[in-house]
């Protein structure tokens, strides 16, 4: 491990009940990077997520964030260890406003001072929300509920983000705006980003690192050039 | 005329009771799921904590207070010591084990204090103000209204406009959700079985001056009233439990008014029936939300 490295995954073992879904997953995403976890369905990418925020307990293995372990945390303590896990289907909670779901992102935070400067900044980068504060989360766009879901997770300033299949449902347009985005707080603030994706092209093209995930295991981890580049490859693993 | 006036106030003091008793039966049904069976036995419970303070104190006011932190905790106890440890997969199971709490209190209550009535003292005088010529409002009335409006308003700022409230709500309507936003959902669920059964120990020691006195089954019929006004209202909507609460109060009072007293706990029993029957889901019930 580096000093650069914000997430080490080592050995990692977890599932549901007695069948192990992560059969030893081991992982690096160097602090400032993009890492796009990739495979196809039922090779436990989102359990891996899971796993990583604590949603589900490890069976083995070690989780570093920034070189703390990360063994018994409770989930609620996390996002005050820097990580914000945005789940699948975004969990945008729909019976409360836009700026509820934003400021609950913020509420753990002591400097309030700094809570409500990056509740601003949150409207600021994602315009149609400021215009939809008060509308309930049913009441907004499948693009609306993608901005609302990330917005909420900046607002408590994440070193690292763990995203959920952003691109699940949304038109192509939108996806690649969120995927620009994402290079973009990448670039400007540093943003640690761990990606799982179904849309291997447009999880690629953002990343900086490819893993390809099989069964539960970490079959390969790469530049995601070298993956995007790599015709057999690709047609072993993603299948296109 | 005269004598609608006084049904009609009548019927607002007591429905205004009905209504907090209601309202505390909302707050755990959204927050847990659970429609806490055991609230009327937990209620009383606090009211004969108060009423030892009382009569060793000579206070009312200093029983009234410490009824309200006897509920309080006795909420929070109930949530800890036993409903968290309930397995939720069936709704039936928290039922069952509300129940068994019921019959421990109230045999409990029973050894303790015995099970003749106790008298409870009203803090203001119960007899009735009269405003050219019709008898209204009495003074013990206006206690009632303003407390319980107080309180109700009190629950609604909070729900609605300070952190803490927001956090019950993302916890109660997304906990998974609400845990990965720093929430925590346990304490959280804790508080609301806290403030519910609090607000059930303040209804009590509004209600029971007005009734025959303190007993451990006393709550019984203001619960199934209670209960009524929440399903009238529809278990998710504070608003409707207010409503609700009040309406049952009316009704209840002109029935016991123009048709005899004997048919009240049958009129609630078939209001409760014909709600269930017609719209289940209460009046108040919001628009289900679309799930993405």
């Amino acid at each position: 491990m580096t000093a650069t490295d914000l997430l080490v995954v080592r050995g990692l073992v977890a599932g549901y009940g007695a069948a192990p879904v992560l059969r030893a997953i081991d992982l690096t995403v160097p602090a400032g990077t993009i890492a796009a976890v990739v495979g196809a369905n039922g090779a436990g990418k989102t359990t891996l997520l899971r796993a990583l925020s604590g949603m589900i307990r490890p069976a083995a293995g070690q989780v570093l964030l920034a070189g703390e372990d990360l063994r018994g945390t409770p989930v609620e303590q996390l996002v005050r260890r820097g990580m914000a896990h945005v789940p699948e289907g975004r969990g945008v909670i729909s019976e409360l406003t836009v700026d509820e779901n934003l400021r609950l992102g913020g509420l753990w935070r002591r400097d309030r001072a700094d809570a409500g400067r990056a509740l601003d900044e949150v409207y600021q980068l994602f315009e149609p929300l400021a215009r939809r504060r008060r509308h309930l989360g049913h009441q907004l766009s499948g693009g609306e509920r993608q901005m609302l879901a990330l917005g909420r997770a900046l607002v408590g300033r994440p070193r690292l983000l763990l995203l959920d299949e952003p691109s699940l449902g949304l038109a192509p347009r939108v996806v690649a705006r969120t995927m620009a985005l994402l290079r973009q707080l990448r670039d400007r603030t540093g943003l640690t980003v761990l990606l799982v994706e179904q849309n291997v092209r447009s999880a690629l093209a953002v990343a900086d690192q490819g893993v390809v995930m099989s069964l539960g295991r970490v079959v390969i981890a790469a530049p995601a050039v070298q993956l995007r580049d790599d015709v057999d490859l690709r047609h072993a693993y993603l299948g296109f | 005329m005269d004598r609608f006036v006084f049904l009609t106030v009548d019927g607002l003091s007591r429905g205004a009771v009905y209504a907090a008793f209601a309202l505390a039966l909302v707050l755990i049904w959204r927050a847990a799921r659970v429609v806490n069976f055991a609230q009327g036995a937990m209620a009383v419970a606090a009211a004969y904590v108060a009423y030892t303070v009382s009569t060793a104190t000579g206070s009312y006011w200093l029983g009234f207070v410490v009824a309200i932190v006897a509920g309080l905790l006795l909420g929070a106890l109930v949530d800890r010591v036993v409903m968290r440890h309930v397995d939720h997969a069936s709704p039936l199971n928290p039922v069952i084990v509300a129940l068994g709490l019921v019959l421990l209190i109230q045999a409990v209550l029973g050894m303790v204090y015995g099970s003749e009535f106790r008298p409870a003292e009203a803090p203001f005088s119960r007899s009735a103000l009269t405003v050219g010529g019709v008898a209204v409002l009495s003074p013990y009335d206006l206690f009632v209204f303003a407390t319980i409006g107080v309180v109700v308003s009190g629950l609604a700022w909070m729900f609605a406009r300070t952190p803490v409230g927001l956090r019950m709500r993302a916890a109660a309507f997304a906990p998974e959700v609400s845990r990965l936003l720093g929430v925590n959902v346990g304490g959280m669920l804790t508080l609301g079985w806290a403030l519910a059964s609090g607000v059930g120990a303040l209804a009590a020691m509004l209600v029971l001056p007005t009734e025959l006195g303190l007993h451990p089954h006393a709550m019984d019929l203001v619960f199934v009233s209670a209960f009524t006004a929440a399903v009238v209202g529809g278990l998710d909507s504070p608003p409707g439990a207010v409503v609700g609460g009040l309406a049952v109060g009316l009704l209840l009072s002109y029935v016991s008014g123009y048709a005899g007293s004997d048919l009240t706990p049958l009129a609630v029993l078939v209001l409760l029936l014909a709600v269930l029957l017609v719209r289940p889901g209460g009046l108040f019930a919001p628009v289900a939300a679309r799930r993405v």
